[in-house]
């Protein structure tokens, strides 16, 4: 586990992507089976421990640090798991267990350990680790193992020990689990290529990079095909054949979000109509009385692990399909967009399922006719789904599906967002990387109160600025804070003197949960406006009037 | 008899109303004794300065020969009577010439300790527990996530970086008065022999550490080296600059900071640090509760840094405290210019 930390601490500060992934290849080349596929695991986000959560190393730490100095501690850091590795008393001399444990040794009690038996282990292999051994562990329980190293630069890094390329470890990743030792056979050449034996494996999803206004000069329209971006989740829809291995000889079916999780039971009555063979990309929506519902209706559906009847008879979902992976049996990866997508126009049609539809190709034939369908979806073909639209696709017509977000085949082109000036009212200080800095603010615009004009809160954002900007704003803060609550500050707000923030965001809901009754969809700062005193910030009605336009 | 009495926070500084002088004051006063040479601390411009020899020396090098009306030399273990007060210098182990001054009067004893630090450092005097009535205690490093690790385990990472990286530039950020001259004679200790470059900044200092005999081994000005001989080498400059435009004629440099902040991780990717390097020239927690422990002290006043965490520590400890909520300190030297409220959270 030591050594394991010790690659996780060197992952944390290493900016460079080659280097990393070096630092993780030299890692699983010196590492034995089983431990490097268990490390594997961990770096690829494979593991989860239904039993190890914050409460219980809360309460761990709280039994033997005095609770003020721990609160003043984790106030300092930011951040519970750093907190409690640092802050760990080491263990007299004669408790200090023997050796210290090893990450599969960790894993496997984990997995295995009943509940009540678990504060106790954690505690014994807290003792037995270095600061930053604890730290490791901790993190990795506690499922925020974030190193600045994704899965993708994890089987990079794999692919490397055997000079291929990273696809390949991509491609045959879903059918295979912990600890690995068959990819590292593989990739090692020392056995043939592991076979996956899921009949819906998720397969990793190709990307897009947004388009920028420099972009356009080197792209030529005629070999791009568009279509709308649609306002709801990526969601890749793979059914297997019937089977004697489903109950009732029913047909396997998943439905996988963009990250490969299964998110199936959330969603039986669109897994129900999937009678085919094969393997779909679309964007899953909400869709009543023939219209796409906004975001915040699909919210609903959202992030649940059981759906009740109430909310499929008042939120019925719907997939609008846009791509096709593999039909029965048959990897169409690399065929072109073009031919993809008549395999899937004519799947479509022939399902003839009210609950999947296509998305609609967008016709032009300048990028200034595109940029006029994007501004206005509701004439261009969207009609009265416009809404649900938040900008175009552009797909290279001869474009191959590859993992990952490859620069050049496909491109997403935003609506402009909306923006409104903003008070900044409160800022409260971040967490990690920004544990020092004011980084989170709630701002309010104006609206009339019985004693003449008040700000009322109607959002909060913590990014869009440059580190730069967020200095500035920090020492604003700092010098101008009139209240204090735990992290939070209260910020000097007159018509004459604060700060204006112009926040941009992607919509506009009512909401009960805000005082202002409105809530912003994706709010970031867009610009600092330092010349405009706070009496010249927009107004409540303001944005009252775009959800009523909206 | 109060303590109050004999010594009290006053906006200039602590005041001792009975000799009629300040301890490190924050400003321009009569008569000044000054801990150490740190710019939070030892400040120009006063009418007379006592000091040890060392510090009046390096504050001669920081501002020039005319930085105070007069001044004189007091050597560790040395006693003087001020208006009736003793004051007697006792080690610090903070940096070279870095002393605690104890005040002792009419059978009562303040030891206002300075900056401090229990751990060895090959460049200045061990710290020395006084016993005394009050200690007046530093916090820059007082909540219990602050431990420092053995300085010589963290030298060690910086010579196995510079092995696997040998084709680039290691570049220490380093406070220009102590921890950069420490953070050489831990190499030379290691047995690292290699000339070991510098920032003008640091030149003066380091050559009067060299003056009174400390091994910081064959230093060279950084700006003189060809950019090929600095592959592999050590460079050690003020925090400020390591990642200044100045830091960009090295060959594709490491950064490292040696730092008791580099404990947190925040603090290290904040400063976009690649080699942290948890050097501190303040004690860490443990030190802290031991130097105070051994102090035999009744009472502890906090002056700077994490004040809330210790006083509540003395608390439970069965000892008075309160905090000073000085302010002026830390800013400067709170390792490397961690400013206000930054070096108390």
């Amino acid at each position: 586990m030591n050594r394991f930390a010790a690659l996780l601490d060197r992952l944390a500060y290493e900016a460079g992507r080659n280097a990393k992934i070096r630092l993780m290849a030299d890692y699983f080349r010196a590492t034995p089976d089983p431990e490097r596929g268990i490390a594997l695991a961990a770096l690829t986000g494979a593991l989860s421990f239904a039993n190890a959560k914050p409460a219980m190393v809360r309460a761990l730490i709280m039994e033997r640090a005095d609770p003020v100095l721990f609160g003043l501690s984790y106030d300092y850091v930011g951040d519970l798991s750093e907190t409690v590795a640092l802050m760990w008393p080491a263990p007299p001399p004669h408790e200090r267990p023997n050796h210290s444990p090893l990450l599969s040794e960790i894993v496997e009690g984990l997995a295995t350990l009943p509940k009540r038996e678990l504060p106790v282990q954690l505690a014994r292999w807290l003792d037995g680790l270095d600061d930053t051994g604890r730290w490791a562990l901790l993190k990795l329980i506690t499922g925020s193992l974030r190193v600045g190293a994704s899965a993708r630069l994890a089987k990079t890094a794999v692919a490397s020990l055997g000079d291929l390329p990273p696809d390949a470890v991509e491609l045959v990743w879903p059918g295979l689990a912990p600890p690995y030792e068959d990819l590292f056979a593989w990739v090692e050449g020392r056995a043939g290529r592991p076979e996956t034996g899921d009949p819906v494996p998720f397969r990793p999803v190709m990307l897009a990079h947004a388009v920028e206004e420099a972009d356009f000069a080197a792209l030529d329209p005629a070999d791009f095909s568009a279509e709308w971006k649609w306002d709801g989740i990526r969601v890749q829809v793979v059914a297997g054949e019937q089977s004697g291995e489903e109950p009732d000889g029913a047909r396997p079916v998943r439905l996988y979000s963009r990250t490969g999780e299964d998110i199936s039971a959330a969603f039986p009555d669109v897994a129900e109509v999937m009678a085919f063979s094969g393997a779909l990309d679309g964007e899953l929506l909400v869709m009543k009385e023939g219209r796409v519902q906004s975001f915040n209706v699909l919210q609903q559906r959202l992030n649940r692990k059981a759906v009740t009847p109430k909310m499929l008879r008042d939120f019925p979902a719907h997939v609008r399909a846009y791509d096709l992976l593999a039909e029965a049996g048959e990897d169409l990866r690399d065929r072109p967009f073009l031919e993809r997508r008549a395999r899937l126009e004519a799947l479509v049609t022939r399902l003839g399922q009210p609950r999947l539809d296509l998305s609609p190709v967008v016709p032009f034939d300048t990028w200034d006719a595109l940029a006029g369908a994007r501004a206005d979806p509701a004439s261009a073909g969207a009609g009265a789904d416009a809404e649900a639209v938040e900008g175009v696709m552009l797909k290279r017509r001869d474009s191959l599906y590859v993992p990952g977000r490859p620069k050049g085949p496909w491109w997403k082109w935003k609506r402009d967002p909306h923006t409104v000036d903003a008070v900044l009212m409160y800022a409260q200080r971040g967490h990690g990387k920004r544990s020092s800095f004011y980084s989170d603010y709630t701002f309010g615009v104006w609206s009339a109160g019985q004693a003449g004009d008040v700000l009322v809160p109607v959002g909060k954002a913590y990014f869009g600025f440059t580190d730069a900007e967020l200095k500035l704003i920090d020492k604003f803060v700092r010098a101008n804070t009139v209240n204090r609550f735990g992290p939070v500050r209260e910020v000097l707000h007159t018509p004459e003197t604060g700060l204006v923030l112009e926040v941009a965001f992607e919509g506009l809901a009512r909401s009960a949960r805000h005082r202002s009754g409105v809530a912003m969809r994706f709010p970031r700062i867009a610009r600092l406006r330092w010349d405009k005193p706070p009496r010249e910030a927009d107004r409540l009605e303001t944005l009252e009037a775009l959800i009523r336009e909206g | 008899m109060r303590p109050e009495d004999l010594l009290r926070p006053s906006p200039k500084g602590l005041h001792c109303p009975i000799g009629d002088f300040y301890i490190d004051p924050v400003r321009p006063v009569e008569r000044a004794v000054i801990t150490h040479g740190h710019s939070d601390h030892a400040r120009a411009g006063h009418g007379h300065v006592l000091a040890t020899r060392e510090t009046l020396d390096l504050m001669a090098i920081r501002y020039g020969a005319d930085f105070a009306g007069s001044r004189q030399a007091l050597g560790l273990g040395e006693s003087v009577v001020v208006g009736g007060v003793r004051i007697t210098a006792h080690p610090a182990g903070h940096v070279l010439g870095s002393a605690q001054m104890a005040l002792s009067w009419r059978g009562l004893t303040i030891v206002a300790s300075g900056d401090y630090k229990d751990a060895a450092d090959p460049t200045c005097a061990g710290f020395e527990p006084v016993p005394c009535h009050v200690f007046i205690s530093e916090a820059t490093f007082g909540l219990p996530v602050f431990r420092h690790p053995p300085a010589s385990a963290e030298v060690a990472k910086l010579l196995n970086s510079l092995a696997v990286f040998p084709e680039r530039a290691h570049i220490v950020g380093a406070y220009s008065l102590g921890k950069a001259q420490r953070v050489m004679a831990l190499l030379r200790e290691a047995g690292h022999t290699a000339p070991i470059h510098i920032h003008g900044a640091l030149a003066g200092i380091t050559a009067y550490y060299a003056a009174q005999g400390i091994a910081v081994g064959e230093v060279l000005p950084a700006t003189a080296a060809r950019k090929a001989d600095l592959a592999g080498a050590v460079v050690i400059a003020p925090p400020s600059a390591i990642t200044d435009v100045w830091s960009r004629r090295f060959p594709d440099p490491v950064t490292a900071f040696a730092s008791g902040w580099m404990r947190v991780r925040a603090r290290a990717r904040q400063r976009g640090i690649e080699l942290p390097l948890i050097i501190s020239d303040h004690a860490d927690w443990d030190g802290l509760i031991a130097s105070i422990t051994a102090t035999g002290c009744e009472e502890v006043w906090v002056t700077h840094g994490a004040e809330d965490a210790l006083v509540h520590w003395a608390g439970t400890a069965g000892l008075r405290a309160r905090p000073l909520h000085m302010v002026g300190y830390g800013e400067e030297d709170a390792e490397e210019g961690e400013a206000g409220e930054e070096a108390a959270p």
